[in-house]
């Protein structure tokens, strides 16, 4: 595999924006001014001097520069994408046009709300089916992500604390946890104390218990967790964590697993996020944008942000400010309404059938996948870290590969990029030594989870003979291996305009 | 078997054999009794897409857009036209569906898109660092104010009213939990009051939080904010529009520590509040502080020009409980229209829509302050918004007006009770002086109308 | 990068730091073990001359591509010099951990404090 032939798109060499712009060139061209001229408009000490260094350049070669970058990306409407935790699910095109409607996308946020009916609507009624779905009454939509979800949840519980009486210092987190998690608990004001994990996959009980305390606020987890494992004890630990009066968090990352089988509110938790970006397809934009709303017991409901969408006796919908417990808001106007639209058009498109349907379908390609991957020529290199039947997703350890072939499983992962794939998520979780963790989802045919295992295979065979190959891979990607730690060291965060 | 999924009957039956079970059920066997929902959710039916596309056209006729009145609503994010490149290159599918571009070597596309917003930001802004994009304006501001607590254990935050309301409150929201103070600043004639910022300031504060142009509408004058507040060792965070960065002297010029602010206007929808972005840009010695993803520059093993995430270990998945934030989903989508946006716009576009939307603004403020009942607000010098005082109920003047198709603009006095009779009246390049105009004449229609209707005390009440 | 080794004449401490003992003075660094996990190093953010280090306590960060991590001092002193060639050239700290790779040296503040560290069989020993 020689890495001197280049494909055409390697041959093109990274050129950005900036560096096309020739001065005079323009693509945009300002009305007429139709107002007298007021030279006293603005007084010169306000006044830019030098105007921004902005390229100047046509549409057509705008168009060409982005089309052009484009290409250099693999996509989930190009290929499997198999991220675990990260539910790359089909974007249904409709959604895109239900957005594009101009009563959506052109409406202000500030509108009065007779005047936007439509859209209070839609948020009122994607609040009742993820409030179904999830099995806790009370639902803001507001946070943007799924981490902002987190925050509001910490947020919340402190604010349920206090009102109390009682003042908490401390969340416990699983170690399997997101990073959000932890990261989210410093910003909420806590201290973050770790939980182990036991030998099925689930939270130490022992550790749990002795942790519990009065001082504690929350204990936040995900179930099934970023094990892809049911955590069979979820029931006794909400109880334990409720007779010590703590909130029980819900990260809802993972409720692509349960819908219409099993449902958090049911299992004990007080507050759950939901990532529609996830779950309920908003396409994933290279990073952005999503949105994390949550859902809350009656208990945590009074302090709930600040506007919730309400209906009238009358059938009119509405903003309510008026909520005195409430934290306040975590950011502004009423959320990322884009991607409520979509989401709602997902559940209306699928229904209660349909959504269960794609929680049952999600288990199935998981657990198929799972046992492709443990055939004779995989399993041995690539065994999964807990022996037993999955959920949505799975989590291998490449330990055996690096000691068998002396391939890690970031090799495996760049060699799965010139078979066409998107690799699965490496080295996360944490507690699995070289993890890769996988989650088809339920918009997979049988024929494409077919492919990865034998491209896997493949690729461990090859490894066999001449593991050098996959240490070297990609070779057919845009550019190859980048220098990671050279970024690090000397950050070139921008382009040099001079 | 739904639209979106592809398991037949054959399939499901093949592949549960290779697993080795005999059912779905036998697939959630380890779900406990007591947690199994054991009854379908109580959701309707799916439906075929063209009823769900027939229904949700349905709920977005009943909403009045930007299409269907003459608005002059602003007040955080403002009706600027968006060209169709924007839409045409954002509905790729090369953009809209990959993830986080965890393996650079295939996206290129997407770190090379965020590499040039960081650029775009930072020339914009005058600041050298830009992260690539936090949620939206008002939790960018709270997130300068968690690096601020991070940075120095002080314990005060001076915020002026000045501050977009929603700013504010989500600062106060986010740092619950942080053992700060946040205290108000009031405003003098319009803006910061100065000599209240001289009297507040002391050792003890972490922060100074302004706004350029204010909510109301109007220029600060940082040079006279800024100094003070750094001189106190406090960091300054400025949140700015924009737009009104072609004509504005830039936040970079007054040594301000942090730039944040709402990015809608960038080439972004207004989408009923979302989504769009937050920016953030920062002086060099935060780099390794900022919130949010960055991309930066580098080479392949072959010394190809290359991007990749970098300083990923402040992130969330690394650091975790020492991140530098949670932040993970981002905007990055919303980015790639502002990038394109902008360069749609150019150096001299940039220029050209400040100066037009300065002199309109103007136009109207005049044009306004002469239709009997209505006052200006304040005098300051204006980029694209202004605010007056109505001499009549602002509801009822508001209604009277969108009945006639105009929408006037935002009553201040939802969120300040001293401007309980302020109007707040936003102009863009497509308010034409003949749309200027015919506000003059709806606003001052309306005026009368709801002032022989009503007197002016029970306004108050 | 340069095979595992722990040189007998430093002492050790359980997070995985070295200290090298001259008299009052003591140059400290991070072993072999800790470089390799964290990967190659890409920045190191210094204490300042002056500050003092205590006994099991971080004093610095130390930044690799995919962690930052906490130094932690085994002895307790005052810092009296730092690196400054790492803010160059970071990677000499897995390059040669106990050579050009050393972090700070500090003036001790409690000699007695040499005695909890571990010689080098012993920390070895630990690692398995």
């Amino acid at each position: 595999m020689s890495a001197a032939v280049e494909i055409p798109l390697q041959r093109d060499r990274a050129v950005t924006i900036f560096e096309k712009s020739r001065e005079g060139r323009r693509a945009f061209v300002a009305p007429e001014l139709d107002v007298p001229v007021d030279e006293d408009a603005l007084p010169e000490r306000f006044r830019r001097r030098e105007p921004p260094r902005l390229p100047e350049i046509s549409e057509p070669e705008i168009v060409r520069h982005y089309n052009g970058i484009s290409k250099r990306n693999f996509d989930l409407d190009t290929g499997f994408y198999p991220l675990g935790s990260c539910t790359m699910k089909h974007n249904p095109k409709l959604h895109e046009r239900v957005a594009a409607l101009p009563g959506n996308a052109r409406l202000h946020p500030l509108q009065a709300p007779e005047r936007a009916q439509g859209a209070l609507e839609i948020m009122w009624e994607l609040q009742r089916a993820l409030a179904e779905i999830a099995g806790l009454p009370h639902v803001s939509l507001q946070p943007s992500a799924g981490s902002h979800g987190e925050l509001a949840g910490v947020l919340l519980t402190r604010a349920y604390h206090e009102a109390r009486g009682e003042s908490r210092h401390k969340v416990l987190t699983p170690d399997t946890a997101h990073g959000t998690n932890p990261a989210t608990v410093t910003m909420g004001g806590y201290e973050v104390v770790k939980l182990g994990t036991d030998e099925h996959g689930g939270v130490d009980m022992d550790d749990l218990r002795a942790n519990l305390d009065d001082d504690v606020a929350s204990l936040m987890l995900t179930n099934p967790n970023t094990l892809g494992v049911f955590d069979t004890n979820i029931q006794e630990i909400a109880r334990l964590v409720h007779e010590v009066g703590a909130t029980l968090y819900y990260d809802g990352a993972n409720l692509n697993a349960v819908m219409g089988r099993a449902r958090p509110g049911d299992m004990g938790f007080d507050i759950v996020h939901y990532n529609l970006h996830k779950t309920f397809t908003q396409p994933h934009g290279g990073g952005g944008p999503g949105a994390g709303p949550i859902a809350v017991s009656d208990r945590i409901e009074p302090f709930l942000p600040r506007p919730q969408v309400v209906r009238h006796p009358d059938g009119a919908f509405d903003l309510d400010f008026d909520r005195p417990q409430s934290i306040g808001r975590l950011r502004g106007f009423q959320g990322n309404y884009g991607v409520f639209v979509r989401s709602y058009a997902y559940i209306l498109s699928l229904g209660a059938d349909g959504l269960q349907e794609a929680s049952e379908t999600a288990v199935l390609n998981a657990n198929y996948l799972l046992a492709r991957l443990k055939d004779k020529g995989i399993g041995e290199h690539l065994p999964v870290a807990f022996d037993r039947l999955c959920m949505h997703e799975f989590v291998l350890s490449g330990a055996p590969m690096k000691r068998n072939l002396g391939l890690r499983t970031l090799d495996l992962a760049k060699r799965l990029l010139d078979h066409g794939f998107h690799p699965p998520t490496v080295y996360f979780p944490l507690l699995v030594d070289e993890a890769l963790l996988v989650e088809p989802t339920e918009t997979e045919t049988r024929e494409t989870l077919d492919a990865f295992a034998d491209a896997i295979a493949d690729i461990l065979r090859e490894s066999a003979d001449d593991p050098e190959i996959a240490r070297n891979a990609p070779y057919s990607t845009p550019v190859r291996r980048l220098d990671e730690a050279g970024a690090a060291k000397r950050p070139v965060i921008r382009q040099p305009l001079d | 078997m739904s639209r979106y999924t592809s398991a037949t009957d054959a399939d499901r039956a093949a592949m549960l054999e290779r697993i080795g079970v005999d059912s779905i059920d036998a697939l959630f066997a380890e779900l406990p009794e007591g947690v199994r929902l054991g009854r379908p959710l109580d959701l309707p039916a799916g439906r075929p897409e063209q009823e769900v596309y027939a229904h949700l056209r349905g709920l977005a006729a009943r909403n009045v857009s930007t299409d269907d009145e003459l608005s002059f609503l602003g007040a955080g994010m403002y009706d600027h036209y968006v060209p169709s490149l924007v839409d045409s290159i954002t509905s790729r599918s090369e953009f809209l569906t990959p993830y986080t571009p965890y393996q650079p070597e295939v996206s290129q596309g997407t770190l090379q898109l965020m590499f040039e917003y960081q650029t775009a930001i930072s020339e914009l802004t005058g600041l050298p660092v830009s992260n690539a994009t936090l949620y939206e304006g008002p939790s960018a501001l709270g997130a300068a104010g968690f690096l601020a607590r991070q940075h120095h254990r002080r314990t005060r935050f001076l915020i002026s009213r000045g501050v977009h309301p929603h700013a504010r409150e989500t600062l106060r929201t986010m740092s619950l939990g942080w053992g700060i103070e946040v205290e108000e600043l009031p405003l003098a004639d319009g803006v910061t009051d100065a000599g209240a910022l001289a009297e507040a300031l002391g050792d003890g504060v972490s922060a100074v939080f302004l706004a350029q142009p204010n909510f109301l509408g109007a220029v600060e004058d940082l040079e006279a904010l800024v100094a003070p507040a750094r001189a106190a060792g406090a960091l300054a965070v400025v949140s700015c529009d924009p737009m009104t960065l072609g004509v504005l002297r830039p936040p970079g010029d007054f040594d301000v520590d942090i730039a944040v602010g709402e990015g809608q206007p960038l080439g972004n929808r207004l989408d009923y509040g979302g989504p769009s972005f937050g920016f953030f840009a920062a002086q060099q010695a935060f780099l390794r502080r900022i919130p949010g993803r960055i991309a930066g520059e580098t080479t392949d093993i072959d010394g190809r020009r290359g991007f990749v995430l970098t300083l990923q270990t402040r992130e969330q998945h690394i650091r975790r409980e020492r991140a530098t934030s949670n932040i993970t989903t981002a905007q990055t989508l919303n980015a790639l229209a502002a990038v394109i946006y902008l360069s749609w716009l150019g150096r001299r576009g940039m220029v050209e829509i400040g100066e037009l939307m300065l002199q309109r603004t103007a136009y109207a403020r005049r044009a306004l302050a002469g239709v009997e009942g209505v006052e200006l607000l304040h005098e300051q010098p204006v980029v694209r918004e202004f605010a007056v005082r109505l001499e009549a109920d602002v509801a009822g003047v508001i209604e009277r007006c969108a009945a006639q198709g105009v929408n006037p603009g935002y009553p201040l006095g939802a969120d300040y009770d001293e401007f309980g009779d302020g109007l707040l009246v936003a102009i863009t390049e497509q308010r034409t002086k003949g749309d200027i105009d015919r506000l003059a004449s709806v606003l001052g229609d309306a005026v009368a109308a709801e002032r022989r209707a009503r007197r002016p005390e029970q306004v108050h009440a | 990068m340069a095979d595992a080794s722990y040189p007998d004449d430093l002492k050790y401490h359980a997070e995985h730091d070295w200290a090298r003992v001259d008299g009052e003075t003591a140059t400290l660094g991070i072993t072999w073990y800790a470089q390799d996990q964290l990967g190659e190093v890409v920045f190191f953010d210094p204490p300042q001359v002056g500050a003092t280090t205590s006994k099991d306590q971080g004093y610095a960060e130390i930044e690799s591509v995919k962690a930052v991590s906490d130094v932690v001092s085994p002895l307790s002193g005052e810092i009296v010099e730092v690196n400054e060639a790492l803010s160059e050239a970071p990677e000499k700290v897995n390059e040669d951990p106990y050579g050009d790779g050393w972090l700070v040296k500090i003036r001790l503040s409690d000699v007695a404090e040499v005695d909890d560290l571990m010689d080098a069989s012993t920390y070895e020993g630990s690692l398995s």
